[in-house]
């Protein structure tokens, strides 16, 4: 509670912005902005209101990358940063016999969520390395004719939810090994290791409002999956994963996961009514605007829309004010459109012209209503400055146009 | 479990020690691709020769380069008047904000110049104005490519009717 209000002081002690305030809808959490925009030599009174502007922080709509911290599990870790510092495998003395049960509490935790037996649980540094560790396993199989199949439960970028239970059916029955990233289901989904067969599971700290830095894997006693480890040293977490277990950041992750339990059918049924909302909105608003991705075995959580005839990175210049992602080839760095995308057949020019909306448990009705409001107005601005949409209102059909190369 | 009694005093502690804490400095960062320069956020809040003139004027010249495949495309129209300077220029891009900035600043530099003039508009000097960063030059050259299609199309259209003389 005390760190806060210390907080919000610290914030509202920073100077206010000189100019006027954004529309924005204000959060709990308004910390001095860092001015992004580089200096000018010549400040005129245009480039003062826009650097006031740009004091204020976007409004956080890409849940799909990270997310903040639940305060409960920030109340969680802070004893283990400041206080509790014991080395958790240190046998000799109180402060690594707390430790090491503050880590055993929280693998009961993060075991409880998906389903799973304690002693199935490896603390690792995140997703990645999970993955790593189990995609491993493959180059130590014994048989030659062992394989491994390896899905992601829910898609980041599109929010399709893959048939697990299916695919651990027929995975078991083969007696193939299943392992699946499920960075952006656990917590979201119910998810029963047992009931979906699966064989080895990645999970991810901070999209889970977790700690960054952290993660775990998921690997099966019954019967028993055998893994490679990546790292070797003092023998820790089984001889799995040698290291010494950051005490801090598991509590997080097992606060992370026991918050998510409780949280999980309320969050659902409240972001599924926000995405229902924003979609509704947009739709009804604009025309040719495509959602990505199969509507029924979706996560509500993460929306893909195209909006035909704009571009995905002009579109997010526009929307400076809050923080959203694309799948244009010039968002990545190396040019090339999203690869989920062109996989699910997605025409190349939709491709460039798609943003992910994320909402999460913090995000408001009000935050949503601004984001929509916001989008409407510039894919309407954008159209009216794009080419194709001006062929299109023409009559011309676009595929018959021999395109230049460049 | 966490042992009550040390906690409260944790905490004051803890909120205690941010409020001495110094205030993080404004950092200078080094711009990636995704830090929109103020000049190119500015010609997509005040832009400039958004538009179209008429295709089928015979002083307008009308050029469109790119593919939507690609994500970018781009159409300059050019009027010349008969003296051979441009008067007036107008774009439309479906392209990022750098190729939309690349476009606008091609149109605002067209005007005034004559035509050979305007075949001099170099991608590096459009590049330089907009301190566009390296992953975002093709867009300049995409708005360099942009004009020589326009003034060639206006050319064309001012080349005597030989067609209908050569069917005499």
């Amino acid at each position: 509670m005390l760190l806060r209000t210390a907080w919000r002081r610290v914030a509202t002690a920073a100077p206010a912005a000189p100019g006027p305030r954004a529309k924005a809808p204000t959060r709990g959490l308004r910390l001095r902005g860092i001015d992004l925009t580089p200096q000018s030599a010549v400040p005129s009174d245009a480039a003062t209101a826009l650097e006031a502007e740009s004091v204020l922080r976007p409004l956080y709509m890409d849940v799909q990358a990270t997310t903040p911290l639940d305060p409960r599990v920030l109340d969680a870790m802070l004893p283990y940063l400041v206080n509790y510092y014991g080395n958790p495998h240190s046998r000799t003395h109180a402060y690594g016999w707390e430790s090491e049960a503050a880590m055993e509490c929280a693998r009961q935790q993060v075991a409880s969520l998906i389903g799973a037996d304690p002693r199935e649980i490896i603390f690792t540094s995140g997703a990645t390395e999970s993955n790593n560790i189990a995609i491993k396993e493959l180059e130590a199989a014994i048989q030659p004719d062992t394989s491994l199949v390896s899905v992601m439960t829910v898609n980041n970028e599109i929010g399709v939810k893959q048939p697990i239970k299916e695919i651990g059916q027929i995975c078991s029955s083969r007696k193939v090994y299943f392992h699946t990233d499920a960075a952006q289901a656990v917590g979201k989904i119910p998810l029963d290791v047992n009931d979906m067969k699966i064989d080895l599971m990645s999970i991810s700290g901070h999209k889970i409002y977790g700690p960054k830095g952290v993660g775990a894997i998921y690997i099966r006693r019954r019967p028993r999956v055998r893994v490679e480890p990546l790292q070797s040293g003092g023998g820790q977490e089984r001889g799995m994963r040698s290291g010494t277990v950051p005490t801090p950041l598991v509590v997080g992750l097992g606060a992370a996961c026991e918050v998510a339990q409780q949280e999980m059918k309320y969050d659902h049924k409240r972001i599924s009514k926000l995405a229902e909302r924003l979609i509704q909105k947009i739709m009804t608003s604009l025309p040719d605007v495509v959602m990505n991705g199969d509507p029924e075995h979706h996560y509500p959580g993460c929306i893909n829309l195209s909006f035909a005839y704009v571009e995905g990175e002009s579109l997010l210049m526009a929307l400076k004010d809050v923080a959203l992602s694309s799948g244009s080839a010039c968002t990545s760095a190396s040019l090339e459109p999203s690869y989920v995308l062109r996989a699910i057949g997605t025409d190349e020019d939709l491709a460039h012209s798609s943003i992910r909306f994320g909402i999460g448990r913090f995000t408001t009705e009000e935050e949503v209503d601004y984001t929509v409001e916001k989008c409407i107005h510039h894919v309407k601005r954008l159209r009216e400055m794009s080419p194709l949409w001006e062929m299109v209102q023409d009559g011309i059909d676009l595929k018959s146009i021999k395109w230049t190369q460049h | 479990m966490m042992a009550a009694a040390g906690v409260g005093r944790l905490r004051r502690a803890a909120s205690a020690l941010l409020l001495r804490a110094p205030r993080l400095p404004a950092r200078e960062l080094s711009a990636p691709a995704r830090l929109y320069h103020k000049k190119v956020v500015d010609h997509y809040e005040n832009p400039r020769n958004v538009g179209s003139l008429d295709k089928t004027s015979k002083n307008v010249g009308t050029g469109l380069v790119g593919a939507p495949a690609c994500g970018d495309v781009m159409k300059l129209q050019i009027q010349v008047d008969e003296k051979g300077k441009s008067v007036d220029a107008r774009f439309k891009t479906f392209g990022c904000g750098s190729a939309i900035a690349s476009s606008s600043l091609a149109t605002e530099w067209v005007k005034g110049k004559t035509v050979e003039e305007a075949l001099t508009i170099k991608n590096t000097d459009i590049a330089k104005e907009l301190c566009l960063p390296p992953v975002k030059l093709h867009c300049s050259m995409l708005a360099e490519d942009a004009i020589k299609p326009a003034l060639a199309d206006y050319k064309l259209k001012q080349e005597p009717k030989t067609g209908e003389a050569k069917k005499k």
